[in-house]
């Protein structure tokens, strides 16, 4: 069968230029996994519905199962390995104090997404804002109790929009 | 309880000690089975028949493909006994003449290259002459075909207490319900996965994402004909089982095995969703009839159930799940008269398995419903009909157990009664539903749910637990115990850091690996607590014997004092091991052939309240707020326990409500998690989750098994609110906006 | 994966001319591919027929907005997120929005753009039907011509629509026509977020003096594309009585074709597909607080 080359991709990957020789069609999850052996980005399901993927892409929160590296070139990727600052803290110890993290599988992607949720609210989110926000990630252990109460608590404890 | 002295308030138990792993998983650090890689590694995958039933004619392996690349394997080469070995080793490894379900397993194989075995997999040809398959209970029994030993049947059970034809004519109602569960996807983010080594000196080695080590490594000696110490099986961090790993590894273990002892080199496969979703076992369906016999004074006089569970194609672990389902069918009442006629049945579906709950919340959901329909029938609220019957301390279950704990359900009840502010709503509802058109409503279920395994599975089991000490002074916990996340890690180090009245960081929970503990049995059944955490207790006592009784430790020690102790004795005597094993606590007693007397060593109780709305012009139905009262014996750790019940009650949630298997000639065809629908964040209620503690003398810290517990209760609390809400019965789940429009309809028509 | 991977090819040209070049020299040859939130589901299921891409996503010729007393002009290329942030569009446009929001969850809204929504032409997507009711025209562009096209003559049939192998989609212009009309949107999904909509309802009506002067519904899952009910609209004229009413939901039933698949059944849709536009007549007649009968 035809085939097209792999073709070098440059990015940025949690502060570090990085480029790769990968098929362009390969998924950002697998170049992340494989090339570059960061494996707390993890597969869930492959169809963009559970979450457990998510990265930052210019500091957008994004499925990367979804993402062909070849749209990368150029862009800031970060995954759980590399995110850092307060509202990271304060979302991981929070996390850790309520139980918010039972088997783990679901938790990069859950940690990623509520640290963008709560830089993303100016002010404190309600439960509401919370449960909606972290809809698109899928933990099949928690029943989400734990998570809110965690994203709750490091909202207050964190410096708050921006930090 | 074994403590270092009784007067001294308890430092672990009862407190919520941080997850052992927690900080590593929250920072993406915890290995799993696709983050490892091995050098000279292959990918591996599976061909499996689109049929649901027939012969196996041939295998063809189409042109365009460098076949000679390629590590391939069928039953042929199967050096052993060709069965995943389980209860009935009826369930072939890979399949020889017939396929007997859609996505059997036929041909593996293996290649470095994942996108060219992708390819690969698309050119095996399977040539399978269909067979008429098999798809409903109904059919099974009537045995148009028969598809599994000599009557389909792969199991049944009988019970009985007192006389129930008898109590028909004394009867002054008699109230009939016939109650349907379809199969459940257990969902676990972490899709299936294995790789396994093989070296003709050292042997087989898999590491994968399992509950239960040693019933792959009784499966792996058996298929590829190895001794014990040939095969050597390490959990990798697991993300999430719920019975969806307890025994279908065995099945993924195997096929890795086989392609790394053909191959020579470590071989992975990890499934994607789609694979996963549909060749994975799955929860039994289930079908149970109900015939009650009730006085006017609104007790029960009689129960006959017949409880039949839908068990795919082989055998695995159906004969337990039945058992199980069948002990539970008649739930939390005193009736004097009770007939449980259960079965396990074959069909051409992939075979189902465990799943959280294990046949209880099938047969919950129909006992439950059925309790609502008894009330109604009577003209009783369905609080005050549960309230009339509901077991007591020095009665027996349906299975002639004798109550011994001091249970008091009515008063479980009225506490949930009142966290739900049930009564004002309830009269609420009725008030203003006329006026609305999101209608609301209110119900309830009351249960219970057996912790260990039942009847004398335990004493089979023989569980042990090893623990030794270090030179450093740290105390190892050896024990095939599972962590997937329900918190076996941190509970283990709380029981053995509270026996021995030493620093929790003293305390280092082994990596399940086959070749370094023993077999204290499997994760599941509610147990591990329970059951293992009270050998862990008694494992690490051994140890501070041993040095009380070389004087090397004084009665009243700190944490330094008994690392120094440990040193010491190591230096004099060269290890400090110690191995607890299982002995059944005294008075218990069950008999296997009449399968009666006692069920379980204890039993969690249960009453669950249930707030729903249903929405009539789109059907929908919502869940507003859920309150989960349960009687454990004692909380380990208020936050992880808090949290079994949240997600078992979500996984209830997504049982009555969204999760449905779509079948077509026997193949699930919405395997994907777009349309298999699991509840999302924005989905689910609160869940208010309250405990009642009554000790049970056998239990680490006085605990009983709740795992499976919070997944009983859900559905048919939610089902009896629809009822509420809108008058309408329904009898079976899920109930989805498509069936509750349907029975709507059917009841205007 | 289920695809073989080094079949496919993506090249990601810099500027939008260099697309159109390229789609224009093989035509049929080159998709364009945009958030991808679509197609890597294909890819990962291997079932993603064609082979050769050109990532158009964060071309600036595809990113761009204008606004004019009498139109919104949105890029393709913006994305749900964006649509959500875009203040004349909540002002103006909320069902969009509304339809936005619930698109998949943030990630997905992050990625997947309007542009892409359209040329994937799924039946049950989100937008369309709000596209619908605002009389969108799309902007299509090649190497050698530009047109506008109506949205609403823009899908001819399942997955068939009016863009040639060379075209792509630029511009989405949304006439700043709906601004004082009655605006509904309701999507019926699997479940409460991160749901295929199993029926979704846009309307809008011109209400003055409690009669009906002007109307649109459309409608998403149920029928081979986003539908247009013009029939039913052409019935919902003057004073909104309850015959009228009962009128329009058997016009309805009658425009609308929905399927019975594994998500959903035909008479469930029917149902709620008639539930709806109940809901939203019956949401005419009541003045929300504050606004005039």
């Amino acid at each position: 069968m035809p085939e097209a080359p792999k073709v070098a991709v440059s990015f940025a990957v949690n502060g570090e230029p990085r480029t790769v020789d990968a098929y362009p069609m390969a998924r950002l999850l697998d170049v992340l996994r494989q090339e570059l052996r960061l494996t707390g980005t993890k597969e869930g399901c492959g169809e963009g519905e559970c979450g457990a993927c998510s990265v930052l892409i210019n500091g957008e929160l994004v499925n990367s199962c979804l993402v062909p590296v070849a749209q990368v070139e150029g862009c800031k990727i970060t995954t759980i390995e590399g995110i850092s600052g307060e509202t990271l803290r304060a979302v991981q110890e929070a996390f850790v104090e309520c139980g918010a993290a039972q088997c783990g599988i679901c938790t990069p992607g859950m940690v990623l997404a509520a640290v963008t949720l709560i830089e993303r609210h100016s002010a404190q989110p309600t439960e509401d804002d919370i449960r909606n926000g972290l809809a698109g990630n899928l933990c099949r252990c928690t029943g989400y109790m734990r998570i809110f109460e965690a994203v709750l608590q490091a909202c207050e404890k964190s410096v708050g929009a921006g930090a | 309880m074994a403590m270092q002295s009784d007067s001294m308030p308890d430092r672990f138990i009862g407190k919520s000690i941080p997850r052992k792993e927690g900080r590593e998983k929250v920072a993406g650090r915890a290995t799993y089975v696709d983050d490892i890689t091995m050098p000279d590694m292959l990918h591996g995958v599976t061909v499996r028949s689109p049929f649901a039933r027939g012969r196996l004619r041939g295998i063809r392996f189409a042109q365009g493909i460098p076949w000679d690349e390629f590590t391939i394997v069928t039953a042929k080469d199967i050096p052993g006994k060709h069965c995943v070995a389980l209860i009935l080793d009826d369930q072939p490894c890979l399949a020889d003449q017939a396929v007997n379900h859609a996505e059997e397993p036929v041909v593996l194989l293996a290649h470095a290259d994942p996108y060219l075995l992708e390819e690969a997999r698309r050119a095996v040809e399977l040539d399978i002459e269909p067979l008429p398959p098999v798809f409903t209970i109904d059919d099974s029994l009537a045995r148009k075909q028969v598809i599994w030993g000599g009557d389909n049947i792969f199991k049944t059970y009988l019970v009985e207490s007192g006389d129930v034809e008898s109590a028909w004519s004394r009867a002054d109602l008699i109230v009939e319900g016939e109650y349907e569960t379809g199969a459940q996807e257990q969902l676990y983010i972490e899709p299936q996965g294995m790789i396994a080594a093989y070296d003709a000196e050292e042997g087989l080695t898999v590491w994968g994402s399992m509950q239960c080590p040693f019933y792959i490594h009784r499966a792996l000696m058996t298929l590829l004909n190895l001794p014990v110490n040939q095969v050597q099986v390490i959990q990798t961090e697991t993300g999430g089982g719920f019975g969806g790993k307890e025994e279908y590894p065995s099945m993924i273990a195997g096929h890795a095995a086989l392609l790394a002892w053909k191959s020579g080199k470590p071989v992975k496969i990890v499934y994607d969703r789609m694979e996963d979703m549909a060749a994975t076992t799955k929860r039994h369906p289930s079908r149970t009839r109900h015939r009650t016999a009730l006085t006017r004074e609104g007790t029960l006089l009689a129960m006959d159930i017949e409880f039949v569970v839908d068990g795919g194609a082989y055998a695995t672990l159906s004969p337990v799940v039945l058992s199980r389902g069948t002990i539970h069918a008649a739930g939390p009442y005193f009736c004097p008269n009770v007939r449980i006629r259960s079965k396990a049945v074959a069909t051409n579906f992939p075979p189902h398995g465990a799943f959280r709950g294990f046949g209880a919340p099938q047969s919950i959901f129909a006992l439950e419903r059925q309790m609502d329909q008894a009330a109604k029938a009577l003209g009783l609220a369905p609080e005050e009909f549960r309230r009339r019957n509901f077991v007591k301390k020095g009665e027996t279950l349906a299975v002639g157990q004798v109550v011994r704990e001091k249970i008091d359900m009515a008063a479980l009840m009225e506490r949930a009664l009142e966290l739900s502010d049930h009564h004002a709503k309830r009269h609420r509802f009725a008030e203003e539903n006329p006026r609305r058109e999101v209608k609301k409503g209110i119900g309830l279920a009351s249960f219970l749910h057996g912790a260990g395994f039942t009847g004398s599975g335990e004493r089979y089991m023989a569980s042990l637990v090893g623990a030794e000490a270090t030179p450093e002074g740290q105390v190892r916990v050896l024990a095939a115990s599972t962590e997937m996340g329900q918190g076996t890690t941190t509970v283990f180090s709380q029981i053995a850091a509270e026996a021995l009245g030493v620093d929790y960081d003293l305390i280092e929970i082994v990596q399940p690996d086959t070749a370094v503990v023993p077999n204290s049995g499997p994760t599941v059944a509610s147990r591990t607590c329970m059951v293992v955490g009270k050998l862990v207790e008694s494992a690490v006592l051994g140890i501070r014997q041993q040095l009380l009784s070389s004087s090397l430790l004084p009665d009243k020690y700190t944490s330094e004092q008994f690392r120094q102790a440990c040193r010491k004795f190591i230096e004099r005597h060269g290890a400090l091991k110690s191995t607890s094993e299982y002995s059944a606590p005294a008075g218990i007693h069950w008999d296997d052939e009449k399968y009666r007397g006692d069920a379980y060593g204890a039993y969690a109780w249960a009453v669950y309240v249930a707030e729903v709305s249903v929405d009539m012009t789109t059907y929908e139905i919502r869940v507003d707020d859920f309150v989960a009262v349960q009687e454990v014996g004692r909380v380990i750790n208020p936050v992880l326990a808090t949290g079994q019940i949240e997600g078992g009650v979500a996984q209830g949630v997504g049982f009555a409500l969204y999760e449905n298997v779509v079948w077509q000639e026997g193949r699930m065809v919405n395997s994907q998690m777009t349309n298999y629908i699991m509840p999302t964040s924005a989905d689910l209620p609160r869940i208010r989750v309250f405990f009642e503690e009554v000790p049970y003398a056998h239990g680490p810290g006085g605990a009983k098994g709740i795992g499976e517990l919070p997944i009983d209760g859900p559905a048919p609390a939610i089902v009896n609110a629809i009822e509420n809400a809108i008058g309408v019965s329904i009898k079976r789940i899920p109930v989805t906006p498509e069936v509750l429009m349907e029975a709507l309809e059917s009841v205007h028509a | 994966m289920r695809s073989y991977l080094p079949a496919y090819d993506m090249r990601v040209p810099l500027e939008l001319d260099e697309a159109l070049e390229t789609m224009a020299r093989e035509p049929g040859e080159w998709k364009p591919f945009a958030g991808g939130t679509d197609l890597m589901v294909l890819l990962e299921q291997g079932k993603l027929a064609d082979r050769k891409f050109l990532s158009v996503v964060r071309l600036k010729g595809l990113r761009g907005f204008a606004l004019t007393d009498d139109h919104v002009t949105l890029g393709a290329m913006i994305t749900y997120r964006q649509v959500q942030t875009t203040a004349i569009l909540q002002q103006e446009f909320p069902l969009l929005c509304r339809a936005a929001y619930e698109t998949g969850g943030i990630a997905t809204q992050n990625r997947g753009t309007l542009g892409g929504n359209i040329a994937n032409a799924s039946p049950a997507a989100d937008s369309p039907p709000a596209l619908l009711v605002y009389d969108a025209e799309l902007e299509l562009v090649s190497a050698s011509r530009t047109r506008w096209v109506p949205y609403a003559g823009f899908h001819l049939g399942y997955k068939k629509m009016d863009l040639r192998p060379e075209e792509v989609i630029r511009n989405i212009r949304l006439p700043r026509t709906k601004k004082n009309w009655r605006q509904y949107y309701r999507k019926v999904g699997t479940r409460r977020a991160q749901a295929i909509s199993k029926v979704c309802f846009a309307g809008a009506a011109l209400v003055e003096h409690g009669e009906i002067g002007d109307v649109r519904i459309a409608l998403g899952s149920v029928a081979p594309t986003v539908l247009r009910c013009r029939k039913t609209e052409a019935l919902l004229r003057g004073p909104l009585t309850p015959e009228l009413i009962r009128a329009a939901g058997d016009e309805l039933v009658r425009e609308i074709q929905p399927i019975d698949d594994f998500r959903s059944t035909a008479r469930y849709r029917t149902r709620v597909a008639q539930k709806l536009l109940e809901e939203f007549l019956l949401g005419l007649i009541t003045p929300p607080v504050g606004e005039p009968a």
